[in-house]
């Protein structure tokens, strides 16, 4: 039952960090873990909350669905309910549930006899998340600094918190973390290609081997990073572009509250020029 | 932990020769190949030989005087100060012809001329580099896949630089060149339509861009941490799947109860890196075309919400009928 053919000889026991044996089991595809469960509590009831703070919400548009944070008000206390508390518990749930995720994927890589790159990862978008809902609402000093819940919402957020900076583009961090992503992508891109045309030649051609890849890149742009580096690039510059935007968003307020093309003057006021 | 962690691994394979690479019966590469240590710390430690060509030589002479052009015109907007020049590169451009001047093609070099040159040239160096890499993959009995992708990039190029132009009949729709202009240029035409956030094609081209880095890293992530079966020598597993494919396999299908293959992954990663820029030359080409104003498309469709007008209406002095 929804097993691999090679899949039976690798479930063992064995490698848990909590629970020993007493979680050590799988559901269908799904391996539990004692991780699995407070993965599963933490979904539950924050889903459940979205589902009640939607039903008690003006509309069930899916866009326009909105679970918004407290009032300026309520600083870093507890909100009411109705009045930002939804949100406050989802992200508690939220925060539970990744953080559980990561502690799973740990707990599968070492089942495995894996190393542990993909939870650290992992723990890099985590991150990203709560510097947007923890890190920078406390240091700003209100809940209601972090994000709505919500797929509009979530967008017009980003749109007036970057324009409370005059010009977000001008972020040298958020310039950082945009150079990521672009070459993330375009280096997954080049990684993708290459794979599928070395394993997909012209018809009747054999299959190629790394050599092929090499010279393609060699011949192409002078360097082939090759078959190991290339993938500890493509974690490299994923987790970068997580980081980045993460320090882009919390010296956004805490740390600079002027719009953000004026940082730039400090360039232009160096004393090399005169 | 004693186990073997390739973190720490250099890839420092120093022979006497560099590799030549294969096919050299129909590749005539340049002689020079070299190693370097640092590069061997985390990739391999070669560099070279390269393969220039016609095509890649032509390339690179367009390219030259694409960014030969647009760098003398930001010098020559400084007076020709060498110090200025430096210190406001980053605010320096070269900006594309006025209004007035629709799609003509002539235009005074100072008003546009020098713009529509350098994007000649630049679109010049970009094909030809596309036909490049298309000739290196057949040569070496290859599929094609890089180039496909690639074109997929020089769309997005072309939408914001030539196609839409041609649509909205003004050269002075395309982005200036230079670094803060063409952010510049992003934040006036997101605000000009509307907010970009709104527009669907927008959507997607961030989805898929986030998507990449979430596939690259679990991907890269997973490649690495299966490292000690030999699971980078990718294509090897696909054709004989050995034990680094395997546990590769079951660790997401035991994570989120599905998995892809050896082969299968990197179609996953084309297809979202290939529809980053694909997805977002859409939107672009929609914008000012067939949509005026993302927000008020939005509200029309049910996907933004109408928000309260809290301030007296202002007149668009763009809608104003005015020069703009």
């Amino acid at each position: 039952m929804a097993m691999l053919n090679f899949e039976r000889r690798y479930r063992v026991r064995g490698g848990t960090l909590v629970g020993g044996d007493l979680f050590d089991f799988w559901v269908g595809p799904f391996y539990v873990g004692f991780f699995g469960v407070t993965t599963f509590i933490c979904t539950a009831v924050g889903v459940a909350m979205i589902v009640y703070g939607a039903a008690i919400g003006p509309t069930w548009n899916l866009w326009q669905i909105n679970i918004a944070p407290p009032d300026l008000k309520y600083g870093l206390a507890f909100a009411p309910l109705k009045e930002g508390g939804l949100w406050q518990i989802i992200t508690i749930c939220a925060i539970g549930a990744f953080v559980s995720w990561a502690l799973r994927q740990a707990e599968i890589s070492r089942k495995l006899g894996m190393s542990y790159h993909v939870p650290i990862a992992f723990s890099f978008a985590v991150f990203a998340y709560i510097a947007l809902v923890v890190i920078r609402p406390v240091l700003l000093g209100a809940w209601g600094y972090g994000f709505p819940y919500g797929i509009i919402s979530h967008l017009d957020w980003v749109s007036n918190t970057g324009y409370q900076y005059l010009h977000f583009h001008y972020n040298p961090a958020h310039m950082i973390a945009v150079t990521f992503f672009f070459t993330n992508a375009l280096a997954l891109s080049m990684h993708g290609s290459l794979i599928l045309s070395a394993a997909n030649p012209p018809k009747g051609e054999p299959v190629r081997e790394t050599e092929y890849e090499d010279s393609f890149f060699r011949d192409a742009i002078g360097y082939s990073i090759g078959t190991l580096g290339i993938h500890r690039l493509g974690m490299f510059l994923a987790v970068s572009a997580a980081f980045w935007s993460a320090v882009c968003i919390i010296l956004s307020g805490p740390f600079w509250t002027h719009g953000w093309p004026e940082w730039w003057n400090w360039w232009l006021n160096m004393p090399i020029w005169r | 932990m004693s186990a073997f962690e390739n973190f720490y691994t250099q890839v420092q394979v120093w022979p006497e020769k560099p590799e030549p690479g294969v096919a050299g019966d129909r590749v005539q590469r340049e002689k020079g190949a070299l190693f370097y240590y640092w590069a061997g710390v985390i990739g391999n430690a070669q560099i070279g030989p390269i393969y220039l060509g016609t095509l890649g030589i032509l390339s690179l002479v367009f390219g030259f005087f694409a960014i030969e052009i647009i760098g003398l015109n930001m010098w020559a907007s400084v007076n020709w100060s060498p110090i200025e020049f430096v210190r406001q590169l980053p605010w320096l451009a070269l900006e594309p012809p006025k209004p007035e001047c629709g799609l003509c093609i002539m235009p005074p070099l100072k008003e546009g001329g020098w713009w529509l040159m350098a994007g000649f040239f630049l679109t010049m160096s970009i094909l030809l580099w596309w036909a490049r890499m298309y000739r290196r993959a057949r040569v070496l009995g290859l599929g094609t896949h890089t180039a496909w992708a690639f074109a997929s990039a020089i769309f997005l190029y072309l939408s914001l630089g030539f196609i839409r132009p041609l649509l909205m009949g003004h050269w002075s729709e395309a982005v200036p060149f230079g670094i803060f202009p063409h952010l510049d240029w992003t934040a006036a035409f997101s605000i000009r339509y509307g907010n970009l956030f709104y527009n669907p094609f927008h959507m997607l081209s961030i989805a898929f861009l986030y998507g990449s880095a979430v596939l690259f890293a679990m991907h890269g992530a997973t490649i690495l941490a299966v490292g000690r079966y030999g699971g980078e020598r990718e294509v090897e597993q696909m054709i004989d799947r050995g034990t680094a494919a395997e546990r590769a396999a079951l660790f997401w299908r035991w994570t989120m109860g599905f998995n892809a293959t050896m082969e299968s992954i990197h179609r996953w990663a084309w297809w979202f890196a290939v529809l980053v820029p694909f997805t977002g030359g859409i939107g672009i080409l929609l914008t000012g075309t067939v949509v005026d104003n993302w927000y008020l498309w939005g509200v029309q469709h049910g996907i933004a919400p109408a928000y309260p007008h809290l301030w007296p209406p202002v007149i668009d002095p763009a809608a104003s009928g005015a020069a703009q």
